[in-house]
């Protein structure tokens, strides 16, 4: 399912040039943030040795080269390549059903803590897109999170976010 | 014949009940704390340490390795079933195990990479009984220069062996680097790359760009084509264990070239994980089916299996004759020694036998009882594969979550997940290799100090890793490889001429 999907007939939002173009840029763009980082760190040899941006600075000078090279090979080289599809619109769709729900499950993490927003996500997740019924998807979601709970705060001692915002587990007594 | 008597007195320490039960009961929780992301075989071995202390020592360390096995074997579970590797030495183990799952080989794919962990592991156990003094000798011969080789030969290796474009693969070790690099400096004690971001001082850690990167990415992949999850038929059987157990014998080259690879990066300071990439990728060079490597060959996860749990277990050779731990989690068990008020080192074999010889001892047994404990329950594992996608899928980004804030008890980085997840994501698309760019990360801090430490030796004069036959010839053999995608297009156009 790894496959990348090459098909040109279908609806593209975008090509795999332009996406390794960009992907380029964002490389010589790190290269060159890592560079000024280290040049203001000092990336010289100091009394006592190499300075702390001695390492770094090489590492970026590295990132920049070998991004100049993707880069003229995506934008000059690979012209042909202009049809490929890096993502169809269908796909597109697809990936961000998962992301964007996944990107609100991470701000409930922050605000509400962990044990309650995976019960929603779960849930909600296995109704909208597994069209699984209600009953099933709390069980399987409260299930979980409640063996989560007992596995992580009573084992293993290890305390997991119960939210910085409002800590709805206050309602049974959990602080 | 010393080393045999002195074992079999350790046998009789390590085989009453009481220890026998330990170490059940280590395995089991080892492999939970192995397939829990974010509570690999240190971080677990620390926490049930204090659990530990009103033991007898011997009992203690046997428990406490025994969690180490568990956590091994563990490992590989959630690498095999759902490409997230719970250690840097499991990313290996995904290339090829996770296409074999996929393929509804997963109970082949599981008995392969638990049967290879403990023939890795036995091989390193052997070899610790007869050869300790010895090799502990040789690696005190380490220097910083011959360890940045080290490293340089595994990252070289990535560019000579990798099909794709060499830029990109370059690009994104170099990335890794970049990212190690953030956070305090060790040496200078000056925060790098944080532009004053104070989330960022506690630097990247690999596990949560590993979570991300493979377990989040692969999930956003699989979801392009729908809900489908493939490998979720697969027929799982007892009988899988047999019949993967007749075809596992084919490939006793492979298995002794990683033994061999995964003892001496053990025992030299290059770890378990540099020894898993580099054997799946001389197996990758040997192999007649090397161009097959990654879509599912049973080869790719003996290879790596064996050499990284050879590794792991000949990484306690140094930690016990030298006391100097090869890997984080013989730190932690150092720290458990010291702790019952053993010193470890030289001396300790001649002032607690019992204890050192028991704990070789359990060593056997007690990766016995973890093959056992783990091919019993095969059939257990695979089944999880066939839960549907749509209820699976939520699940294990919320177990990743869990995984990455277990990490540093930091929201944060359950971001800095899901930005991996989607950089894991483009990369595949883009065919970035991200094994390097995660290796880089691990590794990145160990290979600037050992870079810096030879600098400071030759003051500034890259001769250094040329300065004796034995730096010389890994450093070589380094060059080689990295220059090894023009060479062989030379040596291909030279042919091409003559023909």
């Amino acid at each position: 399912m790894s496959e990348k999907t090459n098909n040109s007939n279908e609806d593209s939002v975008i090509s795999v040039r332009v996406m390794d173009i960009i992907a380029a840029l964002l490389f010589l763009a790190v290269g060159l943030t890592v560079m000024i980082g280290s040049l203001k760190l000092g990336a010289s040899w100091g009394s006592d040795g190499p300075e702390a941006g001695y390492f770094p600075f090489y590492i970026s000078l590295i990132i920049m080269l070998s991004s100049s090279v993707t880069l003229y090979q995506a934008a000059i080289v690979d012209k042909e390549k202009k049809a490929e599809s890096f993502v169809s619109r269908e796909s597109f769709k697809q990936v961000m059903a998962v992301l964007l729900p996944a990107i609100v499950f991470v701000l409930g993490v922050q605000l509400i803590g962990i044990y309650v927003s995976s019960v929603f996500y779960i849930a909600i997740f296995m109704v909208w897109l597994g069209k699984y019924p209600i009953w099933k998807a709390i069980v399987v979601s409260v299930g979980v999170s409640a063996a989560l709970y007992l596995m992580f705060e009573f084992w293993f001692q290890v305390p997991l976010p119960h939210g910085s915002w409002f800590n709805p587990l206050e309602f049974f007594g959990v602080n | 014949m010393e080393e045999i008597n002195a074992l079999f007195s350790g046998f009789a320490i390590a085989m009453t009940p009481f220890n026998l039960l330990l170490m059940l009961i280590g395995v089991t929780l080892g492999v939970i704390i192995g397939v829990l992301p974010g509570l690999g075989g240190a971080n677990g071995i620390a926490i049930l340490l204090p659990l530990t202390f009103t033991m007898p020592p011997t009992s203690a360390i046997i428990m406490l390795s025994c969690i180490y096995w568990g956590a091994l074997f563990g490992g590989a579970i959630t690498s095999v079933l759902f490409n997230i590797p719970g250690e840097p030495w499991s990313v290996a183990t995904t290339f090829d195990g996770y296409p074999m799952a996929r393929n509804g080989k997963a109970g082949e794919a599981l008995t392969a990479a638990f049967t290879s962990s403990f023939v890795g592991a036995f091989f390193a156990i052997v070899m610790i009984t007869f050869l300790a003094p010895l090799v502990a000798k040789f690696a005190l011969q380490f220097g910083p220069p011959e360890f940045f080789s080290v490293y340089l030969l595994t990252f070289c290796s990535f560019v000579g062996m990798n099909k794709g474009s060499p830029f990109k693969t370059i690009s994104a070790m170099m990335l890794g680097f970049a990212l190690a690099t953030v956070g305090m400096d060790t040496v200078t004690g000056q925060l790098r790359l944080t532009f004053g971001n104070p989330e960022l001082m506690r630097g990247f850690d690999f596990l949560i760009a590993v979570i991300g990167l493979f377990g989040i990415g692969e999930i956003l992949l699989s979801m392009e084509e729908g809900l489908a999850f493939q490998g979720a038929a697969a027929k799982i059987r007892g009988k899988v264990v047999l019949e993967t157990w007749k075809q596992l014998p084919k490939y006793w080259a492979t298995s002794l070239r990683s033994c061999l690879i995964g003892c001496w990066m053990g025992i030299t300071p290059g770890g378990a994980t540099p020894a898993s990439f580099m054997a799946y990728g001389v197996a990758k060079r040997v192999s007649k089916d090397g161009d097959k490597f990654g879509t599912g060959k049973m080869e790719g996860i003996v290879a790596p299996e064996t050499a990284a749990h050879a590794a792991g277990t000949a990484a306690l050779l140094p930690m016990l004759s030298l006391g100097i731990p090869g890997s984080p989690t013989a730190a932690v068990l150092l720290g458990g020694l010291l702790i019952w008020g053993l010193q470890p080192g030289p001396l300790l074999f001649v002032e607690k036998p019992d204890f050192v010889w028991g704990l070789i001892a359990s060593m056997y047994l007690g990766n016995l009882a973890g093959l056992f404990v783990v091919l019993t329950c095969v059939p257990l594992f695979a089944s999880i594969l066939r839960i549907p996608f749509s209820i699976i899928a939520p699940v294990i980004i919320v177990i990743c979550a869990v995984g990455a804030y277990t990490v540093h008890n930091a929201t944060f980085d359950v971001w800095l997940m899901l930005g991996f997840g989607v950089l894991g994501y483009i990369f595949k698309k883009l065919d970035y290799p991200m094994a390097p760019m995660v290796l880089a990360l691990v590794l990145g801090d160990r290979a600037e100090d050992s870079f810096r430490q030879s600098m400071l030796f030759s003051q500034g004069s890259l001769d250094i890793f040329f300065s004796n036959y034995l730096v010389a010839t890994i450093t070589s053999i380094a060059l080689l490889l990295l220059f090894w995608p023009l060479i062989g297009k030379l040596i291909g156009k030279k042919k091409a001429d003559t023909a």
